[in-house]
């Protein structure tokens, strides 16, 4: 017996923006069976995890907090991989752009000017940028599997936050613990407002998605990430290149992420650490596919994605879970996101007996 | 070595009346075809005229609509490639199945029993390499190997099988002539030792120089049994092309004006494995004309229109000219800029993207040349979706494009139609060059007479056309001139009205104009001796 995949005739309309729905029920029904299976009150459980974080202001502002640059992230990636460039490693884009846009309050603390904040953002942004010019230069150069090298690349700029903060970035005055200086009070990104810790970086993503929306929807070069997409042999007969399209995706994808990064270390830590990033680069894909490629859809996914990190901590501290627990429930909801999505296009069909085999009887 | 008629030897292979349709379309139409032991047997035919169809019927890789195989006088149902197989048939296919990145021992391991070790086959290979003249190491990575070694591969792996019968399908289309050399010598090795070849070619010189018969098919029927070596070829070529195409003439009252497009001595390498390289092409394109390139598909017709619509710009500026102006590195939007319009032969996924609607389509082809009718003004580049959607709607009319709604899907558009609407794109900007590769290839009837008249329209109104075709009656209905490209080299151009259909099949089949061919049967047969 096989399984083939059939690719239906039609594709229908309703289920096509029904599917992030269904993957959601289906992710909460999954999780219900889990905590079931832990021997947990699955109700108490849900509860815990998805309704409790919306219900204060507290919580709220961490919502905005950690939706930032899911938010900011996921929309770079979206223009990514609406033109076939697969950039797997916004996480070490991240990386570098904390690092990079730290470097004024981490070398000059005593430089105090507003003209710091939007150096340190820009900054951020060219070192993201930069750091994923190298898949880009290797794709377009070498047709190199960006895949791959992105992802590789993470793990370089984790481990080389790692040595910066334990090594020549150290805070003198730190009792050796692996952090930087705190930032001067000028590099720290401010709140929106002054209920709570919501920073400016959650603007900046609004601002980022609605823009990308527009160039997506009404301008050429929207158009042009689309074609390239979809026929990099279309997009040559259009006179577009493929390759500048590599780096167009690949760098704006970068500089989002490091802006995300920047933006992550000055508004809400405060100062380098060996860990500034609970896997946002990595579950930015999630949200990229969760909001359909669309910025507009990505801030509604950014938002649900942010829940299961913000449901994974008081589920910690009231019932007693692993917080792995919301890795377990980004994972499920990829998983069901693509199996949806794959359904709509196509439908399986279990075949029993294959055709005469190939074996004579000689 | 010539089998008289209807021999008292018994034929390895016949084929009585096989038919194969596809919907109402014959492919095969009532074939019948015998194939002694111990012989090299040609089958002759353009493309399209169903050689690859009665081929995989052979093969068990589809099966007759009705009709008889018989296997040494038996009759026999092949039903799939591994009962073809056991039969003793084996078959060397155009496009070769090997996986690059593993070695030539697993790449014939793979079409084999799995319990045969890996070392036997590497034994046997390199032994049967040896003995038939097809030099081979086992261990190389196929991705390392050239095309005429791959072809080896797929030889050996063939040969492995013991088969009675080898089915090779254009099989030197992919290889230089030293390369067609060694494998005729292989060739003849195994018809020394009793075994039969079917051999599927369009290329007269090699069939009469190798086979012992020859059957020729045309539109799915055989138009003739011969024994090659007592033909000639432009008599080959007769029975290949036919002779009941009507020979249409274009008006030939029509002024030709200045020279507008202008190609002198561009060469191209190849950028694949099995692209071809452009050779030495010159040509020149006066206002008013039509010129068509005849030629049999894969000669470097492809790689001519990246060429001319600068796609893929070349290396020499001055190698192409459209209206005086030096273009060879210019890119496609550049020359479109000047007046020129290009159509691919590819529609899905070249000329146009499936799965966006008939308006970005429109915009694919011309966001540059009519930027201010289309975009807004400024960096953002806004998208007037107004001014394509009239412009779309009014190309709809005007090609009569047969659709479902206002502004559909190009994927859901038959060919024809949407071949319409690829082509009225173009024709709505009234271009001063056009270049149009196969313009009504597996378009319906309807549609193809509809585009050559508006490719004749075009001509008619100042404009000068290039049509690359492999369709004969095509090339005479709309052509003023006419060129062949064979091999990535393409003959002078010569006046439709003096060429005959079989000086065209001569040229398709490789002989150029060096040899001065002339249009009585004798000098053809000067031709051969010249060979």
């Amino acid at each position: 017996m096989r399984i083939e995949l059939q690719r239906r005739p039609k594709v229908s309309k309703l289920f096509s923006v029904l599917s992030p729905l269904m993957a959601l029920v289906l992710t909460l029904i999954a999780g219900v069976i889990m905590f079931g299976l832990m021997g947990i009150d699955p109700i108490k459980a849900m509860d815990v995890y998805f309704v409790e974080p919306l219900t204060d202001i507290w919580s709220l502002h961490e919502l905005a907090v950690k939706a930032a640059p899911l938010i900011l992230i996921g929309v770079g990636l979206s223009i990514c991989y609406r033109s076939n460039n697969w950039n797997i490693g916004a996480e070490g884009q991240f990386t570098i752009g904390a690092i990079t846009g730290s470097i004024l309050p981490v070398l000059y603390p005593n430089w105090h000017s507003w003209a710091i904040l939007p150096l340190m953002m820009v900054m951020g942004a060219v070192g993201g940028a930069l750091y994923a010019a190298i898949p880009a230069l290797l794709k377009a150069r070498f047709n190199t599997n960006e895949i791959l090298t992105s992802l590789m690349l993470v793990y370089i700029a984790g481990l080389f936050l790692d040595w910066l903060v334990r090594g020549p970035w150290r805070d003198p005055k730190g009792y050796n613990f692996p952090v930087t200086t705190s930032f001067q009070p000028e590099a720290v990104l401010p709140e929106i407002i002054s209920s709570g810790r919501a920073h400016w970086g959650f603007v900046f993503a609004i601002v980022a998605a609605v823009a990308l929306w527009f160039m997506m929807r009404f301008m050429l070069k929207g158009f042009e990430v689309s074609v390239l997409g979809q026929s990099e042999r279309a997009g040559r007969f259009a006179g577009f290149s493929g390759r500048r399209m590599i780096w167009f995706a690949m760098l704006l994808s970068g500089a989002l992420a490091g802006l995300a990064g920047i933006s992550e270390v000055s508004g809400s830590i405060g100062h380098l650490q060996p860990s500034i990033s609970p896997g946002y680069g990595f579950t930015a894909i999630i949200v990229a596919f969760l909001g359909r490629l669309n910025p507009l859809g990505i801030i509604a996914s950014g938002l649900v994605l942010a829940l299961t990190y913000l449901g994974g901590e008081a589920a910690q501290l009231s019932i007693g879970i692993s917080d792995k627990v919301s890795r377990v429930f980004q994972g499920l909801l990829l998983f069901f996101v693509l199996s949806c999505d794959t359904l709509i296009h196509y439908r399986i069909r279990l075949i029993f007996s294959g055709r005469p085999t190939t074996e004579g009887k000689s | 070595m010539t089998l008289s008629e209807g021999g008292s030897v018994v034929s390895l292979l016949a084929v009585r009346s096989l038919t194969k349709l596809f919907g109402d379309f014959a492919a095969c139409n009532g074939i019948d075809l015998d194939i002694a032991p111990g012989e090299i047997h040609a089958l002759l035919g353009e493309n399209g005229a169903g050689k690859s169809t009665l081929v995989k019927m052979l093969f068990g890789v589809l099966q007759p609509s009705a009709g008889q195989i018989l296997w040494n006088g038996a009759p026999v149902t092949v039903g799939s490639p591994g009962e073809a197989r056991t039969l003793g048939v084996g078959m060397v296919f155009q496009h070769f199945s090997l996986f690059e990145a593993l070695t030539v021992a697993e790449n014939i391991a793979l079409s084999l029993d799995p319990k045969i070790s890996l070392a036997r086959i590497s034994e046997e290979a390199a032994a049967l390499s040896k003995a038939y003249g097809l030099p081979l190491d086992p261990k190389a990575h196929v991705a390392d190997l050239s095309v005429g070694e791959r072809q080896r591969i797929e030889i050996v792996r063939a040969l492995l099988q013991n088969p009675k019968l080898i089915i090779l399908d254009e099989p030197t289309s992919v290889l230089t002539p030293q390369e067609a050399d060694r494998l005729f010598e292989t060739l003849f090795k195994l018809k020394a030792e009793g075994r039969s070849v079917l051999y599927i070619s369009h290329r007269l010189e090699e069939v009469r120089r190798i086979c012992d018969r020859a059957t020729v098919l045309r539109h799915g029927k055989v138009t003739g049994a011969c024994d090659p070596k007592q033909e000639t070829p432009a008599s080959l070529a007769r029975m290949m092309v036919g002779s009941d195409v009507a020979e249409v003439h274009r008006d030939q009252g029509a002024k030709l004006g200045d020279v507008q497009v202008e190609v002198s001595n561009l060469s191209v390498p190849s950028r694949t494995p099995f692209a071809m390289s452009l050779k030495d092409i010159s040509l020149k394109v006066r206002a008013g004309e039509v010129l068509a390139i005849a030629g049999v598909a894969g000669n470097g017709q492809g790689e001519l229109f990246d060429a001319l619509s600068g796609e893929y710009p070349v290396a020499e500026d001055g190698a192409i000219r459209i209206r005086g102006k030096a273009v060879g590195k210019t890119g496609i939007n550049g020359r479109r800029l000047l007046g020129a319009g290009f159509v691919p032969e590819e529609r899905h996924g070249h000329a146009a993207v499936s799965a966006m609607p008939l308006s970005d389509n429109l915009l694919l082809a011309r966001s540059r040349s009519d930027r201010k009718a289309f975009l807004s003004a400024g960096f953002a580049s806004v998208i007037r979706r107004d001014a394509i959607a009239s412009a779309t709607k009014r190309i709809c009319e005007v090609m009569d494009v047969r659709k479902s709604g206002e502004d559909p899907l190009a994927g859901s558009l038959s060919g024809g139609n949407l071949q319409k609407f690829i082509v009225g794109r173009e024709l709505d900007r009234q271009p001063s060059v056009l270049v149009v590769n196969q313009p009504t290839w597996g378009v319906d009837a309807g549609a193809a007479s509809r585009i050559r008249q508006a490719l004749i329209d075009l001509a008619k109104a100042g404009s000068a056309v290039i049509v690359i075709s492999q369709d004969l009656d095509e090339i005479f209905e709309v052509a003023t001139n006419i060129a062949v490209i064979s091999e990535g080299r393409l003959s002078e151009p010569h006046p439709a009205g003096t060429l005959t259909l079989e000086r065209i099949g001569l040229l398709m089949g490789g002989i150029h104009e060096s040899h001065s061919i002339s249009q009585t049967a004798a000098s053809a047969s000067e031709v051969s001796h010249a060979h």
